[in-house]
């Protein structure tokens, strides 16, 4: 190998074949992976779980599970080739070339070390000690923009936050100044906000360092913004491959133009049509694949897909795919007819009217409000968005309205006109089957002990009161409703996927005909095409059955497909609540447009403006005034410090609570979208002028603004 | 089932294949597969076999004197040689296995019953229950077995009821403890919400949504504290509240053998004292693979 060519590629994988031995068997997890990171690149991996995203992580420096080998091809980390290192040798290279950021910072730190011996440790291994060592620790924290890294290196992981437990896990991947960063999913499980701070460090760091990046993420939006090149693996087989812009836009492979498909995008709605999913299930690891990986899953697959195992096409321009009719993948027809029945705008009276909901814990002596004085109303077949950082109350609300905590004295919640009684002991059967819920994590909201069998029809017993045959044939239809079959009666939970499972979740809400489900989260431990298979779902039972949602997520876009209302919450506060249209399309609260300038979109058109500095203030100690006024990028002067706003309405049934009026709000948000696409057209001019280098947007905006 | 029964529209996991085994069937490879439970059941059965049919194999009648023949050592026609009475030391051995063998897994099973029940009550309930009734468990375990032992046996007789009630009884808030923390973690996972949320009453909660899923470390605390109750009938016997006479229970026997070890007789106390520490030693090492297995 010469030497311009060590220089010009980080990472080069060749043909890379990974197995994992399960039951006396190999079975094929990585197949012919080829896969180039040139120097100062950012490449991004996506593709749903299972496909061999991570495999392909830990090969890169050979750091297998027990049951896993490499079984072909090679590896060459800066030319070296990481196969034929010894033990002595892989492990200078793990130090010094390569380091990893995991997706969960708080088990990447060790919980008993302060983070100064964590960081001084690694640069002991390099041979700096002492004092020397401190100070280096103290530069790269400063270097990932953690304010304060004094008092930090002498804090515990637990005394951090999730954002800044990974900027230090960051800062320790980069201490030793790695030629290759591996990030495996850094942002997932963090919030919206702070997942944007961590991208802008990335992008910013991608700058002062000569790094490149492989990128492994589930969610195509944070990997459009940070990648040159994204590479799609399906079953372990590198897909399509291209440049982020080429293959988001102008998709060449099904897969990926299904993958793409799942996601509501550009604000769709649940009304305006259902989302595409992809029909049947990846291949599990080992199959034997004839012919096209896809081919079974793909409404384009002919005889030829099934027995002729496609190439992987060159197609210019540096892009390649995996399809034998890759000019034509754009065709794919849907796999889920989008039409939806047409839905009347309900004039019916509210099925669900909430005054002045209050909750107060108690912590260490201290009143800890984390739900204060929320009112909202709900008619039949409406959803409920709610939205706001983790700590917002959210899941609270959710709680109060299910009577699993009691609110505090003095607010009411009314069902169809009636009073709820706080506790859910004292509620009348026919209320408690009403109000339902469907939860995050179905590993944990279905009894792993229990078949699908028993759950269900313990359910359809207790809230719909049946027995016997009418219990068998009820069960039947509620089967069928979330498009389950009978074959799925008789297995634990355990036995099926996550998407299974949170079907199994959604039927046993429905058993006793509820008036409002609350639905916390319901797809954010699932894949894309999952997810929209569930929404999907969730729109289908709405149309159906009248039923109201609130609506718990992190995913702005999820929310904005299901909700017809939406409230958003901060610290236990409505702090705008209306329209689905009306709150997303503005003007907004501050909160709220800081919300969703952290969104990362698709098609890369995003500004990164607004960033909430740190975290959000604990409820234990909300600040005075405003609560969102220690972070808010609007602050007007000392009255939102002295002074609570009120919730005001802007338009019919559109509230606020800002001091800033409506349509001064308005004034000062269309004028930055101008701004911004003015940003926008200086931007490309300067790309081009740069020979079509990237910038990273952050400093471009920055640089315009300032 | 397989993956291919699910209907059109849902992508499954690709978990690999080893999740088609139920979780129990998982436990029962992994045991298999284990030498030192493997190696703890075959001492176990061993004894239990002699528990069940060793009168019908042993040479000689374990109960039989011959005070001619009385403190033979080890030889060829009395293998373990004889007692001062002149009984076989083996036959004695063999036989001897059968009551302690009986005692101590019922005052286990005892035990496991009313600690379970109790811990999933102070479990569930926590609060005021789980202070009081915790406090009282903590205790009674204060006191030593042989102390409420005495107290029973001066109450209720000397009988193998009372010596399992008594082991039974003290080793249950330690078991209560155990169950307590699995439901503790066991009660906030969500489908105890979802039985709330269906007006499900306490004792459905308790037994048939939670027990199935503390049934593991039960387990493994049953088989560690099956090996202490072994050593507490042994104790009991040779301190004379555990198994009377004539049984040639092993306790019993070095108890009323073990002034004769100055004389140079040992082989009437070594033979049973080895029986129970090999029990003891089967059963932990049962106990060993049970917990590896449940906690891979």
């Amino acid at each position: 190998m010469t030497e311009p060519r060590q220089a010009a590629n980080a990472l080069e994988l060749k043909d890379l074949s990974v197995a994992y031995r399960v039951g006396r068997r190999n079975r094929a997890v990585l197949r012919n992976v080829n896969l180039t990171i040139k120097a100062g690149e950012a490449y991004g991996l996506v593709g749903e779980s299972g496909c061999g995203k991570s495999t392909v992580a830990l090969s890169v420096v050979r750091y297998m599970p027990r049951n896993g080998s490499i079984t072909g091809g090679s590896i060459a980390l800066d030319g070296k080739d990481v196969m034929k290192l010894d033990g002595e040798a892989l492990r200078r290279a793990r130090a010094d070339s390569v380091s990893m950021v995991y997706q969960d910072p708080g088990k990447a730190l060790n919980p008993s070390l302060r983070i100064a011996r964590q960081l001084t440790e690694i640069f002991e291994l390099a041979g700096v000690t002492g004092q020397a060592a401190e100070d280096k620790a103290i530069a790269m924290l400063n270097r990932v923009r953690i304010s304060d890294p004094v008092s930090v290196m002498q804090r515990y992981p637990h005394q951090l936050s999730g954002g800044m437990q990974q900027r230090v896990a960051i800062a320790m991947a980069l201490a030793n100044d790695p030629s290759m960063l591996i990030l495996d999913e850094p942002t997932t499980g963090l919030d919206a906000t702070v997942e944007a701070e961590v991208l802008d460090l990335i992008g910013q760091l991608r700058r002062e360092l000569s790094a490149s990046i492989l990128f492994i993420s589930h969610n195509l939006a944070v990997v459009s913004h940070m990648c040159d090149r994204v590479g799609v693996l399906y079953a372990g087989m590198l897909v399509e491959e291209g440049s982020t812009r080429d293959v988001f836009n102008d998709p060449r492979h099904p897969y990926t133009v299904a993958l793409l498909r799942c996601l509501p995008r550009g604000g769709q709605r649940k009304d305006q049509g259902r989302l595409d999913t992809i029909p049947g299930f990846l291949p599990g690891i080992g199959a034997n694949i004839v012919g096209c990986a896809f081919a079974d899953r793909c409404a384009l697959a002919t005889e030829r897909c099934r027995s002729e195992p496609p190439p992987l096409y060159e197609l210019g321009d540096g892009r390649l795919s995996r399809c034998h009719y890759h000019d034509k993948a754009q065709s794919l027809p849907r796999a889920t007819p989008a039409d939806v029945p047409a839905v009347a705008p309900t004039q019916a009276p509210p099925v669900l009217q909430v005054k002045g909901l209050n909750k107060t814990y108690g912590s260490h002596g201290h009143p800890l409000r984390a739900v204060k004085d929320v009112s909202v109303s709900l008619r039949p077949g409406e959803t409920l968005g709610l939205v706001g950082e983790s700590g917002s109350g959210k899941t609270t609300f959710a709680r109060l309205l299910l009577g699993l905590v009691p609110p505090d004295e003095g607010g009411s919640i009314e069902l169809e006109g009636k009073q709820l009684a706080p506790r859910l002991a004292s509620r009348s059967e026919d209320q408690v089957k009403a109000v339902q819920i469907v939860f995050q994590n179905p590993d944990s909201a279905l009894n792993r002990s229990h078949s699908i069998r028993h759950i269900l029809s313990r359910a359809l017993k207790r809230l719909g009161g049946l027995t016997g045959k009418t219990l068998d044939t009820r069960l039947e239809e509620l089967v069928h409703s979330v498009r389950l079959t009978d074959h799925h009666l008789a297995v634990k939970p355990r036995q099926l996927s996550g998407g299974l499972k949170q079907r199994v979740a959604i039927a046993r809400a429905f058993a006793g005909d509820p008036r409002i489900v609350v639905c916390d989260e319901p797809t954010s431990a699932l894949d894309v095409s999952v997810q929209a298979a569930i929404l999907n779902l969730l729109a289908d039972l709405q149309s159906k059955q009248d039923v109201s949602y609130i609506f718990i997520s992190h995913d702005l876009g999820v929310v904005r497909y299901l909700s017809d209302k939406i409230a958003v919450l901060y610290l236990g506060r409505i702090m705008e609540f209306g329209p689905s249209e009306a709150v997303f399309s503005g003007p907004h609260h501050p909160y709220t447009e800081a919300l969703l300038s952290a969104v990362p979109k698709l098609d890369r058109t995003e500004s990164s403006r607004i960033r909430l500095d740190g975290e959000i203030p604990s409820a234990a100690n909300p600040p005075t005034g405003c609560a969102f006024h220690t972070r808010c990028p609007r602050k007007i002067g000392a009255i939102c410090k002295t002074q609570e706003p009120e919730l005001t309405e802007a338009q019919s049934g559109h509230t606020i609570r800002c001091h800033i009026p409506y349509a001064e709000l308005a004034r000062l948000q269309s004028l930055e979208r101008t701004l911004e696409v003015k940003n926008d057209q200086s931007k490309k001019r300067r790309s081009q002028g740069l020979g079509g280098q990237k910038l990273d947007h952050a400093t471009k905006l920055d640089a315009t603004l300032s | 089932m397989s993956a291919a029964d699910t209907p059109v529209g849902m992508p499954a996991s690709s978990a690999p294949d080893t999740a088609q085994r139920s979780p129990w069937g998982e436990v029962l490879h992994s045991l298999a597969r284990s030498g030192t439970f493997l190696t703890g059941l075959f001492i176990l059965l061993f004894w239990a076999i002699c528990a069940l049919f060793g009168q019908c194999f042993v040479p000689y009648d374990p109960l039989a004197s011959d005070i001619i023949n009385a403190l033979a050592p080890p030889a060829a026609d009395h293998w373990f040689g004889t007692d001062q009475l002149g009984r076989d030391v083996f036959s004695r051995v063999i036989v001897g296995s059968r009551d302690i063998l009986t005692v101590a897994p019922l005052a286990t099973i005892l035990a496991t019953i009313a600690g379970t029940a109790l811990g999933l009550v102070i479990g569930y309930f926590r609060n005021i229950v789980d202070d009081v009734i915790s406090r009282v468990l903590e205790a009674f375990m204060a006191i030593p077995v042989v102390i409420i032992a005495l107290l029973a046996i001066v109450a209720l007789g000397t009988s193998k009821v009372t010596v399992i009630v008594v082991i039974g009884l003290s080793f249950a808030p330690i078991i209560a403890r155990t169950v307590r923390s699995a439901v503790l973690a066991e009660r906030e996972l969500d489908y105890v919400a979802a039985a709330k949320l269906r007006h499900e009453g306490a004792v459905h909660t308790m037994f048939i949504e939670i027990l199935p899923n503390v049934i593991p470390p039960i387990l493994v605390e049953t088989t560690v504290r099956l090996g202490y109750a072994i050593f507490a009938v042994a104790t009991l016997s040779f301190i004379g509240f555990g198994i009377q006479p004539p049984s040639p229970d092993w306790g019993l026997s070095i108890s009323s053998n073990y002034g004769m070890i100055g004389g140079g007789f040992w082989w009437t106390v070594l033979f049973d004292a080895l029986a129970i520490a090999s029990l003891v030693i089967g059963v932990n090492l049962v106990a060993d693979g049970v917990h590896g297995a449940f906690n891979d």
